[in-house]
C-alpha cells in the first residue's frame, strides 16, 4: 500500500490477526543491530534493572523532597477549612490562595501537583473532578452562572453529607461542609481577565461556595501582581509556599545517583559535564538529566560488550566465570588493562594474555580494587568539598559536582585551583577548622571501609589536639613582645624600626602551635587527596563502569539542527565523502548538489532574490558543470531540464524555510535568513 | 545591540532548542542595551560589547539565584505587598559561580569536535552565526560564473589564483551603503573591464541567450532616489576607473578615497548588526526589474516538471547510497529505544521519507502503526486522531471536540497495555501541523507509554515549536540523517513559486462546495463570475460592489432583500468563495479569489451539466 495520495495525509497500516500475536521482545533489538555482541540478553536485563532502580530512586528522592511542601500545604488546607468554619463572617469575602512558585521546575511541579489531587481526592471528599463535570454540565446551559455553581454545591454537599458516615470516614467527618479545591496548574498561561473575572464573581459568593485556590507558578511571586491588579489581589488572601530550587535538586540527585557505589554505573567527566550543561544553561529540568542518564545507561549497555560486568560486585564475579572467550579477547584489548598488564612481570603478562583461567582470577581482584577504590573515591571527595566548599571565591567550586569534574578530569593536585585552595585553607580559622574536621569525621565514621577507618582515627585525633589547643593557649600568651615600650622618635626612625620588625617578621617566623597544627591537618587532607582522588582512567577495567562516549549524548539531547542543515547546505564533502566536492574554505565546487549551489547562490543577495538572477545564475554554474560531462544532449532540453531543476532547489529551499514567495515585487521571493545560515 | 549580543541570540538559535529561554534572553539583552545607551551614549559600542559576554551568562544562571535566596519556605504574608519586596537578587554570590563554570560557547564547541557523525563538527558554529554583508543581485551572477569557472579536478588551485571570490567578503565590509550602491549599479562597466579574459568568455556565453547586454545594465531599478544621485556624481570616477586594468578590487579603493569623510563617519558605525537594520529598515530593495515572462521558459506545470526531472541522472548515488546504508545499521536502535520509552525525531537536509518508508517496510510489518503525511495540505490534528480511532481502535460514534477524542484514546490506551502503535509522521513541521495546539495533542498522544512516535522534521526553525512542557511530552532523541534526497513529495503538493497551478484542486472543491449549495446561491454565485469574467481584461477592476450585486441579484430574481443576499454572501464568505474589500469610496465590492481559468472551467461544467 502506498503511502502517498491526494485525498489523505494518514494511512494505517494493520497486521494480519495471526501474525500480530507475535510481538518481537524488546531485548531482541538490544542485540540485532550488532552482530559481534556478546551476552546480549544479560546486559539488557541489567540495564533494565540498574535502570529500574535508579528511577525507583530518584522518584523515592523526589517524593522526599517535596514532602515538607506538600505536608504545610495540606496543613493550610485544613486551617483554611476550618476557618469556614469558625468564623464565616471574619473571613467575609476573603478567598484563601495560596502559591507555589518554584524557581523552573515546570514538570516536577507538575507531577508534585498531580500528586496533590490524588491526595486531596481522598482527603477532601470534594475532588475536582466533579467540580470539572459541574461546570461542562453549566456550559451546555450556555448560561453558565455562579448561583447555579453554588447550588449545586449545596446540592452535592447535602447529598454527600449522609453518605459519608456510611462509608465511614474518619477525615469526613470534620468536613461537613467541604471547600472547594481549584488548581490553577499554570497561571501564568492564564489569560488575566477571565482570571481577575472569575476571582471577582467568586468572592461575592464565597459565603455560599467556599473556594480555595492553588496558584501554581513557574516564575516568580510577582507574577501574581502583575496579573492582577490590586482591587483583585487585595481579595486574595496569599500564602507563599516555595518548593525547593531545582539546583539542590539536582546536587541530592547526583549525590543519590552517582557519588555513591549504590549503582555501579559511572559517567565520565565529560558526560557528566554535558548534562549538567544542558541542565545549567539549557532547561533546568531534572527530568531532562535523569533522561540523559537514562540514554547513557542505555548506550553503556548498548555499545561496551563488557557491560555485562557492570553490576554489583558480587554478581559480577560470578558472571566472570561464565565469560566466553570473546569478551575475553575484549578485556585483554581494553586500554586500561593492556597498560595494566605492561606494568606486570613478564611471565605474568603471558598468563594473564594467555590463560583464561588466570585472566578472570585476575579480573576479579580487579574489579574488586575498582569498587574499593570508588568508596574510597566518594569518601574522600565529600571530604574534601567540606573543605573547599567553604573557601571564599570558591577555587574549587560551590558544589560538589563541580568538585567531582574536576577530579575525573586530571589529578586535582595539579590544577592551579587546588594549589589556591590549600594557600586558602591553610589560613583558616580555628573554629571554621574543627567545624569541618567534625563534618568529615562525620563522612568517614558512617562507612565501614576499612582503609579509611584510620583516617577517621587521625581525624578525630587532631579534633582532640585542637581541644587541648584551648588550654595551652592560655600560657602561650605571654609573649607580648610588641610592647617594647614606644620612645618619642621621629618619622624617620619610626618608619625604619617598623620596617625591621617587618623583616624580622618575615624571616624567623614563629609558628604558633595552631599554625603548625593546621599545617598538619592541610598536609593530611593532601595526602590523602593525592592517594585516593586518582582519575579513573588510571584503574585498569574502568571502561567496564565508566560511561564516556559524550558525543553521542550531545548529539541526541541537544542536537542542532541548524548547524547541521549550515554544514549540509556549505560543505557537502562533509557528507558525501567524494573528491569532487572537496573544496577551500568558503566556496562551493560547481558539481555539488543543486540544493548546495542554489542556496550558496541566494547567499549573495540581500532582503529579495530575483528569479530571474537567480536561475541564470544557476544554469551559469550547473551548465559549466555539465559541460564537463557530456554536450550530447540538445542544448533545449537541456536548457530545460536544468530549469527543472532549478525549480526544485528553490521550493526545497522554500520548504526548508530560507526563502518565501514574495509579492512586494514580481517574480522575486524573500529570504528568511539573515547572514551565514 | 553588540554583535556579540547578536552571537549569543543566534547561539541560543541554533543550538538551543528552547523557545522561552531565547526570549528571555533576548529580553535580557534588549534591557541592557537600553541602559548601556543612557549611561554611556558616545561608548555605546564597547559598553554593550563587554557586557555581551559574562552578563548573557549571569542572566541565565540567575534565575539559580532568585530561587536561591528564597530558601526560607512557608512564610505566612498577610499584606501580599510583601512579595513584590521580596526578591532582591543577590548575584555577587553566584558571580563566582558563574566565572567557574565554563564558558558556555567554549564548551559547546569543543565537545561538538569529538563528534563524528554530526553535521555540526565540520564548524564549530562561529560561521554559522556569523554576520555577512549586504550582498546584492550582482554578486550572484559574479559568483555563478566564478563557480562555473572552476574546472572539476584542480578546484582549490584554481580557486586560489582567483582573488575576486575570496575578495568578496572583505569588499563590502568597510564601506558605507551607498559605496555599494555605486559600485553595484556600475558592476556591469567594471565587469567588463576587469574580468580576466577567461571569465569573460565565461560570462558572455550564459548571457547569450537571455537579454542583451544594455538591456541588462540598465534594467536595474533605482528605488533610491538619493542614491540615484550620488551615482550621477560618481560617474566619472566610474569611467576612470573602467581605464585602468587592474583587477577589480581596484575600483572600490578610489572611490573609497573620494569620500574619506564619509566613510569615516561610517566606519565608526560600521557595524554589522546596523547594516542589518539598514537593510531591513527601508522597504526600497535595489534588485533587477527582469520578470519570468521575459524568460521564454513558462512555468511548467507538476507532470512536466516531473518527468523532466527523471531524466536527471542523479549525481553521487554511491555515496548517497552509503549514507543512507549507515542510516539503516540503526533501525534497530531506534526500535529499542522507542520501546524503552524515548521518541526520535530526525533532522538533517534531504527528505527523509523514503528512509523512514523502510524503516517501517523493514522493521514495522508486524505491528499496528500509522503513516502520516505532514506535508499533505489537508492534514490536521483531526484527522490523524480520527483514524486513530476510526481505524486503529475501530471506535465508530463521534466526539464532540478534539480534546475529547484525545482524552477517549489516551484511556483506551492506558486501559489496555498490550495495545501498541507506532506513529510515522513524515513532516511534524508542516504547515499544518506546527501550531501550538497540534503539537500540544501529538505529543501528549506520544508521551503515552505504548505509542511510539518517529517524526522527521525539516524546517530551519522546527525545534521553536517546542517549549520545556511539549518536549518533556515528546521525550525526543535526535538523530541527523542527511540524505541529501529530494523532496519530491514534500513537495509536491506545495503552491511552489515556479510551478504552474493545474488548478484541479480547486475546481474540485469549487463543484464540491456549490453542489451543496441551493438553486437560489448557486446562481447569485454564478453571476458573480461572470461579471467577473467579464472584467478579465479591466485592469483596474477591483470587484462588484454589493449594491450593483444586489440589483442584478434582484433582476435575476434570485433574492428579494439585501438581508439574504448578505446572509448568502457570508455563507460563501465562510467556504473563502469570496473576499469583499473596501473601496477607496467606503463601497463593498466583491472579489472571487480564485483564478479565471479556473472558474471558466467551472462555468462550462455547469452548463454541461444543465
Amino acid at each position: 500500500m502506498a503511502t502517498s495520495s491526494v485525498s489523505k495525509g494518514c494511512f494505517v497500516f494493520k497486521p494480519n490477526f495471526k501474525k500480530r500475536k507475535i510481538s518481537v521482545p524488546v531485548e531482541d533489538y538490544f542485540n540485532k543491530g550488532k552482530n559481534e555482541s556478546e551476552d546480549s540478553k544479560l546486559r539488557f536485563e541489567t540495564y533494565q534493572l540498574i535502570w529500574q532502580q535508579m528511577k525507583s530512586e530518584t522518584e523515592r528522592l523526589q517524593e522526599e523532597l517535596n514532602k515538607n511542601l506538600f505536608d504545610s500545604l495540606i496543613e493550610f488546607l485544613r486551617k483554611s477549612y476550618s476557618g469556614f468554619q469558625k468564623s464565616s463572617r471574619d473571613w467575609g469575602c476573603q478567598i484563601k490562595l495560596r502559591e507555589i512558585p518554584t524557581a523552573a521546575l515546570i514538570l516536577d511541579m507538575k507531577h508534585f501537583l498531580q500528586k496533590l489531587v490524588s491526595q486531596l481526592m481522598m482527603d477532601c471528599c470534594v475532588d475536582e473532578e466533579t467540580k470539572e463535570g459541574s461546570i461542562q454540565v453549566a456550559q451546555k446551559k450556555t448560561h453558565c452562572s455562579m448561583d447555579s455553581l453554588s447550588s449545586w454545591y449545596t446540592n452535592v454537599t447535602r447529598k454527600t453529607d449522609p453518605k459519608m458516615p456510611r462509608k465511614k470516614r474518619t477525615s469526613s467527618s470534620q468536613w461537613q461542609s467541604p471547600p472547594v479545591v481549584l488548581i490553577l496548574k499554570d497561571m501564568e498561561s492564564f489569560t488575566t481577565k477571565v482570571l481577575q473575572d472569575f476571582i471577582i464573581i467568586s468572592s461575592q459568593h464565597l459565603h455560599e461556595f467556599p473556594l480555595i485556590l492553588i496558584f501554581g507558578i513557574a516564575t516568580s511571586p510577582i507574577i501574581i501582581h502583575r496579573l492582577l491588579p490590586h482591587a483583585v489581589s487585595s481579595l486574595l488572601c496569599i500564602e507563599l509556599f516555595q518548593s525547593l530550587s531545582c539546583k539542590e535538586h539536582l546536587t541530592t540527585v547526583l549525590d543519590k545517583l552517582l557519588l555513591t557505589t549504590q549503582f555501579p554505573f559511572k559517567l565520565s567527566e565529560k558526560v557528566l559535564q554535558i548534562l549538567t550543561n544542558i541542565f545549567l544553561y539549557h532547561d533546568f529540568s531534572i527530568q531532562n538529566f535523569i533522561k540523559g542518564l537514562q540514554l547513557s545507561l542505555l548506550e553503556h549497555f548498548y555499545s561496551q560488550p563488557l557491560s555485562v560486568l557492570c553490576c554489583n560486585l558480587p554478581e559480577a564475579k560470578r558472571r566472570i566465570n561464565f565469560l566466553s572467550d570473546n569478551q575475553c579477547e575484549n578485556i585483554r584489548r581494553l586500554p586500561s588493562f593492556r597498560r595494566y598488564v605492561e606494568k606486570q612481570a613478564s611471565e605474568k603478562q603471558v598468563a594473564l594474555l594467555t590463560n583464561e583461567r588466570f585472566l578472570k582470577e585476575e579480573i576479579q581482584s580487579l574489579l574488586e580494587n575498582l569498587h574499593v577504590y570508588h568508596s574510597n573515591y566518594f569518601l574522600v571527595l565529600r571530604c574534601l568539598h567540606q573543605f573547599t566548599s567553604s573557601l571564599p571565591k570558591y577555587p574549587l567550586g560551590r558544589q560538589i559536582r563541580e568538585l567531582y569534574c574536576t577530579c575525573l578530569e586530571k589529578n586535582i593536585w595539579d590544577s592551579e585551583e587546588y594549589v589556591s585552595a590549600l594557600q586558602l585553607l591553610r589560613m583558616l580559622a580555628k573554629d571554621e577548622l574543627m567545624t569541618i574536621l567534625q563534618k568529615c569525621f562525620k563522612i568517614f565514621k558512617s562507612t565501614s571501609e576499612k582503609q579509611l577507618g584510620s583516617t577517621a582515627k587521625r581525624i578525630e585525633e587532631f579534633l582532640a589536639q585542637f581541644q587541648n589547643l584551648d588550654e595551652a593557649k592560655e600560657e602561650e600568651d605571654t609573649s607580648g613582645s610588641l610592647s617594647k615600650g614606644l620612645q618619642k622618635t621621629d618619622l624617620y626612625h619610626l618608619q625604619k624600626s617598623l620596617l625591621e620588625m617587618k623583616e624580622l617578621r618575615r624571616t624567623n617566623k614563629k609558628q604558633t602551635r595552631f599554625e603548625v597544627l593546621r599545617e598538619k591537618v592541610v598536609n593530611f587532607i593532601d595526602s590523602l587527596v593525592r592517594e585516593y582522588l586518582l582519575p579513573p582512567e588510571t584503574q585498569p577495567l574502568h571502561e567496564v563502569v565508566y560511561f564516556t562516549a559524550g558525543h553521542t549524548l550531545r548529539e541526541h539531547l541537544n542536537a542542532a539542527p541548524r548547524i547541521a542543515l549550515h554544514t549540509a547546505l556549505n560543505n557537502p564533502y562533509y557528507y558525501l565523502k567524494n573528491e569532487a566536492l572537496k573544496s577551500e574554505e568558503g566556496c562551493i565546487p560547481n558539481v555539488a548538489p543543486d540544493i548546495c549551489i542554489a542556496y550558496k547562490l541566494h547567499l549573495e543577495c540581500s532582503r529579495l532574490i530575483n528569479l530571474v538572477d537567480w536561475s541564470e545564475a544557476f544554469a551559469t554554474v550547473v551548465t559549466a558543470a555539465e559541460k564537463m560531462d557530456a554536450d550530447s544532449a540538445t542544448s533545449e532540453e537541456r536548457n530545460e531540464i536544468i530549469h527543472a531543476r532549478f525549480i526544485r532547489a528553490v521550493s526545497e529551499l522554500e520548504l526548508l524555510g530560507f526563502i518565501k514567495p514574495t509579492k512586494q515585487k514580481t517574480d522575486h521571493v524573500a529570504r528568511l535568513t539573515w547572514g551565514g545560515c | 545591540m553588540s554583535y556579540k549580543c547578536m552571537y549569543y541570540v543566534n547561539v541560543y538559535l541554533a543550538v538551543d532548542i528552547n523557545f522561552s529561554s531565547l526570549l528571555s534572553a533576548l529580553l535580557f539583552l534588549f534591557r541592557l542595551a537600553m541602559m548601556s545607551k543612557l549611561e554611556l551614549k558616545e561608548d555605546r559600542m564597547l559598553e554593550v560589547q563587554f557586557v555581551g559576554d559574562d552578563d548573557v551568562l549571569n542572566h541565565i544562571l540567575d534565575r539559580e539565584a532568585g530561587a536561591k535566596l528564597k530558601k526560607e519556605r512557608t512564610q505566612l504574608l498577610v499584606n501580599t505587598k510583601k512579595i513584590i519586596k521580596k526578591p532582591e537578587y543577590d548575584l555577587e554570590e553566584d558571580d563566582q559561580e558563574v566565572l567557574k563554570d565554563q564558558n558556555y560557547v567554549e564548551v559547546l564547541g569543543r565537545d561538538i569536535q569529538e563528534s563524528l557523525k554530526n553535521g555540526s563538527a565540520a564548524d564549530g558554529g562561529n560561521k554559522v552565526y556569523s554576520f555577512q554583508n549586504r550582498k546584492h543581485s550582482e554578486k550572484m551572477a559574479k559568483l555563478a560564473s566564478e563557480l562555473a569557472k572552476t574546472p572539476r579536478k584542480n578546484v582549490s588551485l584554481s580557486l586560489k589564483n582567483d582573488p575576486e571570490i575570496i575578495n568578496i567578503p572583505q569588499c563590502s565590509k568597510g564601506h558605507s551603503a551607498s559605496d555599494n550602491v555605486q559600485l553595484k549599479n556600475n558592476d556591469k562597466s567594471e565587469f567588463l573591464s576587469t574580468a580576466p579574459s577567461g571569465l569573460k568568455k565565461r560570462l558572455i556565453v550564459p548571457r547569450s541567450h537571455s537579454d542583451s547586454e544594455s538591456e541588462y545594465s540598465t534594467s536595474n531599478s533605482e528605488d533610491d532616489d538619493g542614491v540615484a544621485q550620488e551615482n550621477e556624481e560618481d560617474t566619472n570616477e566610474v569611467i576612470l576607473n573602467q581605464k585602468i586594468p587592474s583587477q577589480n578590487r581596484a575600483v572600490s579603493a578610489p572611490v573609497c578615497k573620494e569620500t574619506p569623510s564619509k566613510k569615516m563617519k561610517r566606519d565608526k558605525t560600521s557595524d554589522l548588526v546596523e547594516e542589518y537594520f539598514e537593510a531591513h529598515s527601508s522597504s526600497k530593495v535595489l534588485t533587477s526589474d527582469r520578470t519570468l515572462q521575459k524568460l521564454k521558459r513558462a512555468k511548467l506545470d507538476q507532470q512536466t516538471l516531473r518527468n523532466l526531472l527523471s531524466k536527471v541522472s542523479p549525481s553521487f548515488s554511491a555515496e548517497l547510497k552509503q549514507l543512507s546504508q549507515q542510516y539503516e545499521q540503526l533501525f534497530h536502535k531506534w526500535m529499542l529505544q522507542l520501546r524503552l520509552g524515548f521518541n526520535i525525531v530526525l533532522y538533517g537536509l534531504g527528505s527523509k521519507r523514503d528512509l523512514l518508508e523502510r524503516f517501517r517496510t523493514t522493521v514495522l510489518q508486524d505491528s499496528i502503526h500509522v503513516v502520516i503525511n505532514g506535508f499533505f495540505p489537508g492534514i490536521s490534528v483531526k484527522s490523524i486522531l480520527n483514524s486513530i480511532t476510526e481505524e486503529v481502535l475501530n471506535h465508530m460514534g463521534t466526539f464532540r471536540s478534539v480534546l475529547d477524542q484525545l482524552d477517549w484514546i489516551v484511556n483506551k490506551f492506558k486501559e489496555d497495555s498490550s495495545l501498541e502503535l507506532f506513529l510515522l509522521i513524515h513532516n511534524l513541521d508542516s504547515q499544518m501541523l506546527r501550531g501550538d495546539k497540534s503539537q500540544q495533542i501529538i505529543g501528549q498522544l506520544s508521551s503515552l507509554r505504548n505509542i511510539y512516535l518517529i517524526a522527521s522534521i525539516d524546517h530551519l526553525n522546527a525545534p521553536l515549536m517546542w517549549d520545556h512542557a511539549k518536549q518533556s511530552l515528546y521525550n525526543w532523541l535526535w538523530y541527523e540523517t542527511t540524505t541529501y534526497s529530494p523532496y519530491t513529495e514534500e513537495t509536491s503538493y506545495e503552491n511552489s513559486l515556479l510551478v504552474k497551478q493545474s488548478g484541479s484542486l480547486p475546481l474540485s472543491s469549487l463543484i464540491h462546495v456549490l453542489r451543496s449549495l441551493t438553486p437560489n446561491a448557486r446562481g447569485i454565485f454564478r453571476l458573480l463570475i461572470k461579471y467577473q469574467l467579464d472584467n478579465l481584461d479591466n485592469p483596474s477592476y477591483i470587484g462588484l460592489s454589493f449594491q450593483d450585486f444586489y440589483q442584478q441579484c434582484r433582476e435575476a430574481f434570485l433574492v428579494n432583500s439585501d438581508l439574504t443576499l448578505r446572509a448568502q454572501l457570508t455563507e460563501f464568505r465562510d467556504h473563502k468563495l469570496i473576499r469583499t474589500k473596501k473601496g477607496t469610496d467606503g463601497v463593498e465590492y466583491l472579489l472571487i479569489p480564485v483564478d479565471n481559468g479556473t472558474l471558466r472551467d467551472f462555468l462550462e461544467r455547469e452548463e454541461e451539466e444543465s
